[in-house]
């Protein structure tokens, strides 16, 4: 790339990639802001035309939207705080010397590969149903009332299955971060006086520092749009009890059939994205620099 | 104080074993190193006394003290890793006061003792940088400084100035001697260089295989070899060994000559051992010539700087009668 001539070779020769990357990009975006300013209902073809801010009064005047929000930041923070904390626990106890360790860092890795649908309906039926869940026999077991976990917790039940599934990826990135600190160091702390607590809070968190900001930034990413989960176990209910941004913008455009109301929503999730993805930057993004 | 006794002190991983059986005595204030080619257990040995690997048997006392069981911290020793072990995101002046700091100390102290500690080793000017702005022989002193500040009872030294390039490595060399001159505490201090091990120590230990072939200062080791190992480790370039009949000759199995102990000449001399020159190296101060000995192999030769030797060259070599060192069968010396 040392001359001229050799950049400008480099720029034509990549750019039908950039242009279809761009049309990828760009042409869905741009539908669904221009559905976002149409009257566009399935349910009555005859409502067509320009709509004003119509659709984005619609969706953000509503209380329910409010609520979905509320509910966004209460799910991405929850699993986050779990995941991280928990994964970090994990991650630890797996850095032991162990028999049996390569298997059993398997097992802890599985639930990553289940599929959202089925660990919701694993969870759902298998543990939290109040009748011939798992939880439900523990509770008959010491004399309680069985929980119905979906209609009294529901937005806590999709918590846990969320936190459940992302708990593995935390524990990975954190164990590869914690056996890449060289052992040296440790020992020098050791020899320093420090104790399992100190070395811990000195030495290891933060080395540790840029794997918990990798591991919260990309769960956020995936958070803010967390769906299956929720339309498997609770539907989004009672009520918008457990309805985020991403199920809200489902219950508008889908199952009220109102596309225009669905996009306007849509857009606005994006913004909020946006909006997230900045505030977590400045909190947390210094210490990706190297 | 800080004298650390050996007493029958053995380690093995598994069913490899590492060290089979060490007795040693360091007395306060000496400097010891620990000297042998790689894999000979001089590493472990350290790791054994700073309490970071477990004995498999025998007893390690610090003043007197049984410390065997005792973990790391408790031993008040302070080590100097060979990687420098600083912690990257801590300030030159937080990785100093890191251990003041678990030993909880009041804050002026901590801050005197850093202070004290940057004086000595000319880093005031770097105490808010991180380690990663340092250069390697920086970064070194700081490891130093992070064993002085505990006013340890000894320092251990792992290889500490193998990361170093060469002229760095001889004045880190005096600094560290400098440094033992100035606390008179006890250091031990681990190496495979022979030279560093000269120059520095009190005392040396030259270990083979995990088993101790000599203590003693390093003249001693140089004029009163043990064995066969000692003479041929210590010394550069290395001894000249002879076997079969020129050995018999002198009533031994086999002969060291060292290669400054021989006496040139260019014309032929009888009962003297005549040789080819296949390399001379010429480092201006000495001369070192690689002879190819007649029925005796090659042999390196010191000579004077002015000596203008080159390949092919003809020599006789007159060994020095008077130090020629005898070892029998077993490689002991007679």
């Amino acid at each position: 790339m040392a001359t001229a001539q050799t950049r400008t070779l480099a720029r034509t020769m990549m750019a039908p990639a950039v242009i279809v990357l761009l049309l990828w990009m760009a042409v869905p975006l741009a539908m669904t802001i221009w559905f976002s300013f149409q009257n566009y209902s399935l349910i009555n073809p005859l409502m067509t035309g320009f709509a004003g801010w119509a659709n984005y009064e619609y969706v953000i005047g509503d209380p329910s939207f409010t609520q979905s929000l509320i509910n966004t930041l209460i799910l991405v923070g929850g699993v986050l705080l779990i995941t991280v904390i928990g994964g970090i626990f994990l991650a630890l106890l797996l850095d032991q010397p162990l028999w049996g360790q390569g298997l059993l860092r398997i097992v802890v890795i599985s639930p990553f590969f289940v599929m959202p649908p089925v660990a919701a309906l694993i969870w759902k039926n298998g543990f939290m149903h109040p009748g011939y869940g798992m939880l439900g026999h523990l509770w008959k077991f010491f004399g309680l009332q069985p929980v119905d976990w979906f209609n009294q917790y529901p937005l806590f039940s999709v918590v846990v299955i969320v936190a459940w599934q992302w708990l593995p990826f935390a524990t990975l990135i954190f164990l590869t971060a914690l056996q890449s600190l060289s052992e040296e160091q440790r020992e020098a702390a050791e020899m320093d006086g420090a104790n399992a607590i100190n070395r811990f809070w000195y030495i290891i968190m933060p080395h540790m520092a840029r794997s918990v900001t990798i591991v919260i930034l990309i769960q956020t990413i995936f958070l803010l749009g967390i769906f299956a989960e929720i339309r498997v176990t609770t539907g989004g209910g009672p009520g918008y009890a457990s309805t985020n941004i991403a199920f809200l913008v489902f219950r508008t455009g889908i199952l009220s059939n109102d596309i225009g109301a669905g996009s306007a929503g849509g857009v606005v999730a994006v913004i909020i994205a946006n909006i997230v993805a900045i505030f977590l930057m400045r909190a947390v993004g210094k210490n990706l620099d190297a | 104080m800080g004298s650390i006794s050996l007493e029958h002190v053995k380690k093995s991983f598994g069913e490899v074993q590492i060290i089979p059986d060490i007795t040693l005595d360091i007395k306060d204030g000496e400097f010891v190193v620990f000297v042998g080619p790689s894999g000979c257990g001089k590493s472990t040995l350290l790791r054994l006394i700073a309490g970071l690997e477990d004995t498999s048997g025998g007893t390690i006392l610090l003043d007197g003290e049984d410390m065997t069981k005792a973990p790391p911290a408790r031993r008040g020793l302070a080590m100097v890793f060979q990687s420098y072990a600083l912690y990257p995101h801590m300030s030159v002046r937080d990785n100093i006061a890191f251990p003041l700091k678990m030993a909880k100390a009041p804050k002026e102290v901590i801050d005197q003792k850093v202070e004290y500690a940057a004086r000595t080793l000319n880093l005031g000017s770097y105490l808010d940088r991180r380690p990663r702005a340092l250069s390697g022989g920086q970064r070194q002193r700081v490891a130093i400084g992070r064993a002085i500040v505990r006013e340890p009872k000894a320092f251990l030294f792992d290889e500490p100035l193998s990361n170093l390039d060469a002229a760095l490595r001889v004045n880190m060399r005096l600094e560290i001697t400098e440094l033992h001159q100035q606390l008179k505490t006890t250091m031990i201090y681990v190496t495979h260089d022979q030279v560093e091990a000269m120059t520095m120590a009190d005392r040396i230990v030259v270990l083979n295989a995990g088993n101790v072939e000599q203590f003693g200062s390093p003249l001693e080791l140089y004029k009163k070899p043990a064995n066969r190992f000692v003479a041929g480790f210590i010394g550069s370039p290395k001894m000249n060994f002879v076997d079969g009949q020129e050995a018999a000759k002198h009533n031994a199995h086999s002969i060291g000559v060292r290669p400054e102990h021989f006496a040139l000449n260019r014309t032929a001399t009888p009962g003297v051992w005549k040789g080819k020159v296949t390399v001379a190296e010429l480092l201006g101060s000495d001369t070192f010539l690689h002879v190819q000995v007649e029925g005796l192999g090659l042999m390196t030769i010191r000579a004077d700087g002015d000596e203008t030797y080159t390949h092919g060259d003809d020599v006789y070599l007159t060994p020095d009668a008077t130090r020629i060192y005898r070892f029998d069968a077993a490689g002991k010396a007679i």
